[in-house]
């Protein structure tokens, strides 16, 4: 079961809770996750990652396991700890604004 | 008895205000949406429990919110699962989908437009400003955007298609983006016409479609903008509000970046009729529910100072098509008042005598149950008020 956490305003969207868990088939990696995601919570779609090209939105960031990972290559494996459950893909509003 | 139900779109989320047709005591439900930027929120004329809001978020891009039940509930049309998936499998649009539309069959090419520098700019989908539902479907709606186009919904708001005639028109190389942006702010069906469309578009000018939007012409002639090279140049204007009275479609009033302008030819010319108001900046521009020749602006002291003059809150009513204004202060503040008028953010109901309406960026929305002569604060400390829409109930 892959967990993903999600910032106030989509959980509020989607109307669930801070994390939600996944069924994912492999390769679990960020676009698999997201489709799940938005497959199981349309009403996501378009809000972390543009409809067509699937690029992430200028102002969300994705960190595993203490790390920024929204750089890495979207079809490669996340960290096994992720991929396991036992650490979530965290889908995070940049700080903008003061 | 009547009852009337106020619709306002906030920086922080969406509020309700309901009262009866005496319009001196309201409930207030809200925040729906809290948190988020609500740009228009507008009841089908057809079927007044139908409701669509624009929900936008610099962060989480475009939402459209759909109620059934007068606002109580809302739900994005669309979303779920099974509305998703066709009967093969495959994927079918969504709510939140504004496509430019660059199909061979339908489309046009997506090209530039001028930005602030004067160099091309791609155009970018931000949001969705204006939410026109059809005068007679109520699944049917129109939806004006950023950057600017013309898309429409004939599924209650599951699916979005440009109407890409308007983005595609020649003259859109020279459009440019106003302070808030390029967006299609204003969309005017006309109700004895349902081919005929008006549009909006900082700064590009308005618009006309005689065909239910396929074609459009560039009706700006008359208008004159001191910022542009060509002070009256066919496109480049910063058009901020259009109104029409629906026993009279083929006159406009505008309120202009600068100048209040009227049209008796649907459109193709232009005279000015600021008249002897203090000055003739401003957002919004609306036309009296029964008086076809009574209109109401909010003048702004200038386009650097987005405040009413001398901090004195007034609306200015015409009661002869324009030129000739008198102030309406009675119950508005008259000092100290430094707030602003968005375009979007003054309507008129239709009981009588007609009540008017409108939200302040302070947080304050006023009504007045007497065609303007007195007014009240509903409410006095929203998020700032980004637009208000007004309903009529029976």
């Amino acid at each position: 079961m892959i967990r993903v956490g999600l910032p106030y305003h989509l959980r509020n969207l989607a109307k669930v809770g801070p994390e939600v868990e996944l069924d994912v088939p492999p390769p679990v990696t960020i676009h698999t996750v997201l489709s799940a995601l938005e497959s199981r919570y349309p009403v996501l779609r378009g809000t972390i990652r543009d409809h067509g090209t699937l690029q992430r939105r200028a102002f969300l960031r994705y960190h595993a396991c203490g790390k920024d990972i929204s750089f890495q290559d979207p079809n490669a494996p996340l960290p096994e700890a992720v991929a396991s459950g036992s650490e979530p893909l965290l889908i995070v509003g940049a700080v903008a604004g003061g | 008895m009547s009852k009337i139900r106020v619709l306002v779109g906030t920086r922080k989320g969406a509020f309700v205000l309901e009262s009866d047709g005496k319009r001196q005591k309201w409930t207030v439900s809200g925040p729906h949406f809290a948190g988020w930027e609500i740009y228009h929120i507008k009841g089908s004329p057809v079927d007044p429990n139908r409701i669509y809001a624009s929900q936008t978020s610099g962060w989480f891009g475009q939402i459209i919110q759909r109620s059934d039940d007068g606002g109580k509930t809302w739900n994005p049309p669309g979303s779920k699962p099974e509305d998703l998936v066709g009967p093969e499998g495959m994927p079918k649009g969504e709510s939140n989908k504004f496509a430019y539309d660059t199909s061979d069959q339908t489309g046009r090419p997506l090209t530039t437009h001028q930005f602030y520098d004067g160099s091309q700019h791609p155009w970018e989908f931000k949001r969705v400003w204006h939410i026109e539902p059809s005068l007679t479907d109520p699944d049917t709606a129109y939806a004006g955007v950023e950057d600017a186009a013309l898309f429409r919904t004939t599924d209650a708001g599951k699916t979005w298609h440009e109407l890409s005639g308007l983005r595609g028109h020649p003259s859109g190389p020279n459009w440019m983006p106003g302070a808030g942006g390029m967006g299609l702010h204003t969309i005017v069906i006309d109700p004895t016409n349902p081919k005929r469309i008006f549009v909006a578009i900082s700064a590009a000018g308005t618009f006309r479609s005689d065909d239910g939007g396929a074609t459009w012409k560039p009706i700006n002639r008359g208008l004159k903008s001191q910022f542009l090279p060509d002070p009256s140049a066919e496109v480049g204007h910063c058009v901020h509000r259009i109104d029409v009275h629906p026993s009279r479609p083929s006159t406009l009033f505008m309120q202009k970046h600068w100048d209040i302008m009227r049209s008796d030819d649907a459109g193709e010319s232009w005279t000015e009729v600021s008249g002897n108001l203090p000055t003739d900046f401003g957002f919004p521009i609306r036309v009296h529910a029964h008086q076809p020749d009574t209109v109401y602006v909010v003048p702004i002291k200038s386009d650097s100072e987005h405040f009413p003059l001398e901090g004195k809150l007034r609306v200015y009513r015409s009661k002869t098509g324009g030129n000739e204004w008198e102030p309406l202060t009675n119950g508005l503040p008259q000092e100290n008042c430094y707030v602003n008028i968005l375009r979007g953010a003054m309507a008129i109901d239709r009981l009588d005598p007609c009540g008017v309406y409108f939200g302040t960026t302070g947080g304050q929305v006023y009504a007045s149950a007497d065609n303007g002569d007195r007014w009240n604060p509903i409410v006095r400390d929203l998020p700032p008020v980004l637009s208000v829409e007004v309903q009529t109930l029976p």
